[in-house]
């Protein structure tokens, strides 16, 4: 490989203070600067960076990116089928066996004034005027629509968003899909803490794992703010000859979401945002999967969706903008992402300030005990 | 925007898409803004996520919880010294990952800090001319590297590439600089330990031997140039990660780190050295002691919300036996440590034992602030909201990420 050693996140690119108290000096050790985070860590002349646009407006929650991730870079699985509880997601959350992670979250968002509690049937705008159903079912939705008042439940309708008859009015009861991945930051905490290198920055800007030299230490683990990455349990190879058990891959290795750097450096495009058949994920160039994300949010909100708005795409934000960002439609936290997360290396340099006067401290001490100790 | 802004949301998670939990029905959606997930601290995920689905349930349930009422009176008293901040989040998910460490990194943080403390005092013992304090001084602080070295190669995942750690030097990694302290200041706290147990053998090993004698007072200075930092650095390592509770302590635990090491090093020199020599150990005993105590009160007040952790539970428990043992080993030491051998060996345990609980609850408190994730959100959306607030009053336009407009009330 021609970069550098990625190892070399310190030197200079301070950054201006945005005005939020968090950016500027404490951000030297680890701002990439203008040039791209590639470029930043040694690559000469790199290719374009590339990264991920999460618009989770039009997730349908089908999980063929968790499936295709997982068949692409074979990721053991997670656990033996357990329900979670948590509506259609039995993921959970990313970790070292998870590296797309699609998310459920079922809202009541009360309608102002309105007290129509909750009953479960069939929602009015489940059958369209020009799906023919027999005439059985219209009779039991019939019977149904007397005995209890409907609420929609969010599935989809068959007509067109605007043929059905409250169209334009929220209901009161929503699905929120999403597909968590790792953000790709451009200050990565992981990188940031890994001892030994195995973290690298890629020469698309990504962040990833070297299998074979990550020594599963466990740091870049609680260095992510975004509790992406994590250590791989498992049956480890013998360093000496063979096991009678099932070995798992790379176990005692940290591991995370490569954005498909195999299939990057041959020009394919990551699994997952292949495998997308509504394109909530997009793969591209960073910048211009930025100018698509304003115009999306810009024009949802437009349309009245008031809650949209952009999350790790912001360049002044706590990690400096991330390579792979969403489309919310309610706040972080709502999705499990931490709504401020700010790389820990922020405040590194304060800590190594606080440390070295603690070890003057201590050494002093000692000094002092001993010319006490003469008297 | 208010504490209840932040209302909406998830609470009514697992409601309405499992009829069969929510047997109490709607009425008790305003009774739930108690019970969002994640308020109730830790627990397992799954067991988090099946307080959340079961969120809707309520009196008869029999599942040891109770209703509302006692869920309420059986939460730890603790709990309620800061008043419950209501949140969403996933499910009641954790929102960070805690690291995979387990007690091999706090015992390190323990034996890190007797070796760092104890080359030192083995360094002045040395330039003072006390040998006893020197002996026991510098053969703890090979003995607590040693098992340092063994504790940190045996926490990784693949302990076979531990030399992978000196393939680069990294700044930004606590970690990165830690190992090159450690390889610094291990080879002169073991040359300097080994001259003193081939004093004591019964055997002499000709020209080694005297290499070895000679080579006793540069390493063990050498080693103590350095035992400042493998004191203080550890403290780095922890909070230089999105672990709320070490996070947030990162002013102030440099601090309570070298004046736990300093306790527990002095304490073992009060333990292993006649009474005559130990002075200088009983002050810095003293002083450390009393360092670690006063500035750990300070920190609990500066961390904000994730304090809360270093009060219940195993961290809990952990952070006031250290309380009790320090402040019992510096009164100790004080009282009969200069007159009485055994006094002073129990003062010496004491600050030992201290200075260990003060490492396992520290450690402890990570893990613990990590599965309950209102300590990671809260304080953030707090921050957050501040910012917002802070923009709207400067009437600029906010941008992009930073805002989405006011909600329903």
């Amino acid at each position: 490989m021609t970069h550098g050693d990625p190892a070399h996140q310190g030197g200079g690119h301070a950054r201006v203070d945005a005005g939020d108290g968090h950016l500027g000096l404490d951000q030297a050790f680890t701002s990439a600067g203008p040039a791209g985070p590639a470029a930043h860590a040694g690559w000469e002349a790199p290719p374009s960076r590339k990264g991920f646009f999460t618009d989770t407006s039009i997730c349908i929650g089908c999980k063929a990116c968790e499936v295709a991730c997982k068949e692409w870079n074979g990721v053991p699985q997670d656990g033996i089928y357990e329900l979670l509880g948590s509506s259609y997601d039995n993921t959970g959350a990313l970790g070292a066996n998870t590296w797309r992670h699609v998310e459920f979250i079922e809202q009541r968002t009360p309608m102002a004034g309105l007290d129509t509690g909750i009953t479960i049937g069939v929602p009015e705008t489940a059958v369209g005027p020009d799906v023919l159903v027999s005439e059985d079912i219209l009779g039991s939705m019939a019977r149904s629509v007397h005995d209890k008042p409907l609420v929609d439940l969010g599935m989809p309708a068959f007509d067109l968003p605007s043929a059905s008859p409250d169209a334009g009015e929220r209901t009161e009861f929503r699905w929120l899909m999403a597909s968590n991945v790792c953000k790709h930051c451009t200050n990565a905490g992981c990188l940031d803490v890994c001892p030994t290198g195995a973290l690298f920055r890629t020469e698309f800007g990504t962040v990833v794992v070297q299998d074979d030299i990550c020594n599963g230490c466990g740091y870049c683990v609680a260095g992510c703010p975004f509790g992406v990455i994590d250590r791989r349990i498992g049956q480890k190879a013998p360093l000496v000859g063979h096991s009678d058990k099932p070995v798992t891959k790379n176990a005692g290795v940290a591991q995370k979401c490569t954005l498909c750097y195999d299939r990057l450096l041959d020009d394919l495009t990551p699994a997952c945002a292949k495998a997308c058949p509504t394109q909530s994920i997009q793969f591209g160039d960073v910048d211009e999967l930025r100018e698509r994300a304003e115009k999306r949010v810009a024009d949802l909100q437009a349309a009245g969706v008031m809650g949209a708005q952009l999350y790790a795409e912001d360049p002044e934000g706590g990690v400096g903008g991330a390579g792979a960002f969403f489309l919310l439609l309610d706040e972080p936290e709502v999705y499990g992402f931490p709504p401020d997360p700010i790389v820990t290396t922020a405040d590194l340099p304060r800590m190594w300030k606080h440390a070295g006067l603690a070890a003057a401290g201590l050494l002093a001490a000692a000094a002092a005990a001993f010319l006490g100790g003469r008297r | 925007m208010t504490e209840g802004g932040y209302e909406r949301g998830q609470q009514e998670v697992g409601k309405a898409a499992n009829p069969d939990i929510n047997e109490a029905g709607p009425k008790n959606t305003t009774d739930d803004i108690g019970a969002i997930p994640g308020t109730q601290g830790g627990g397992s995920a799954a067991a988090t996520a099946q307080r959340t689905a079961g969120g809707g349930r309520s009196e008869g349930r029999g599942d040891g919880r109770g209703g509302r009422g006692g869920r309420r009176k059986r939460r730890r008293a603790e709990e309620q010294m800061v008043p419950d901040a209501t949140f969403t989040s996933y499910y009641g998910r954790p929102v960070v990952k805690a690291a995979p460490w387990e007690a091999a990194i706090p015992l390190y943080l323990f034996m890190g800090g007797i070796a760092g403390g104890s080359s030192l005092l083995a360094a002045g013992a040395d330039l003072t001319g006390r040998p006893a304090l020197r002996r026991g001084a510098r053969i703890g602080a090979t003995g607590a590297i040693t098992i340092s070295l063994a504790a940190l190669v045996a926490d990784l995942g693949r302990p076979e590439r531990f030399l992978n750690m000196l393939r680069v030097f990294k700044p930004t990694s606590p970690m990165s600089v830690g190992t090159w302290i450690l390889t610094a200041y291990g080879p002169g706290a073991v040359v300097a330990g080994a001259a003193e147990v081939a004093k004591l053998l019964p055997v002499r090993f000709g020209v080694l031997s005297t290499l070895l004698d000679w080579a006793a007072r540069p390493a063990g200075l050498a080693a103590a140039a350095i035992a400042p930092g493998v004191a203080s650095y550890t403290a780095v390592l922890l909070t230089n990660t999105s672990t709320p509770a070490w996070h947030d302590a990162h002013r102030e635990l440099p601090f309570v780190f070298v004046g736990s090491a300093a306790a527990a090093s002095g304490g073992l020199g009060m333990l292993l050295a006649p009474v005559h020599e130990a002075g200088p150990a009983r002050l810095f005993a003293v002083a450390g002691a009393a360092a670690e105590l006063a500035v750990e009160h300070r920190m609990e007040r500066s961390m904000g919300l994730s304090a809360e952790v270093l009060h219940a539970g195993t961290p809990g428990r952990l952070m006031r036996a250290s309380k009790a043992l320090t402040a019992a080993g510096a009164l100790g030491t004080l009282l009969v440590g200069r007159r009485s051998r055994v006094g002073a060996a129990l003062s010496g345990l004491a600050l030992l034992a201290g200075s260990a609980c003060t490492r396992f609850g520290v450690f402890e408190a990570g893990p613990a602030s990590v599965h309950d994730p209102k300590y990671t959100i809260v304080p953030q959306r707090e921050r957050l909201n501040r910012r917002r607030a802070a923009e709207a009053a400067a009437g600029q336009p906010p941008t992009g990420e930073a805002s989405p407009p006011a909600q329903e009330t």
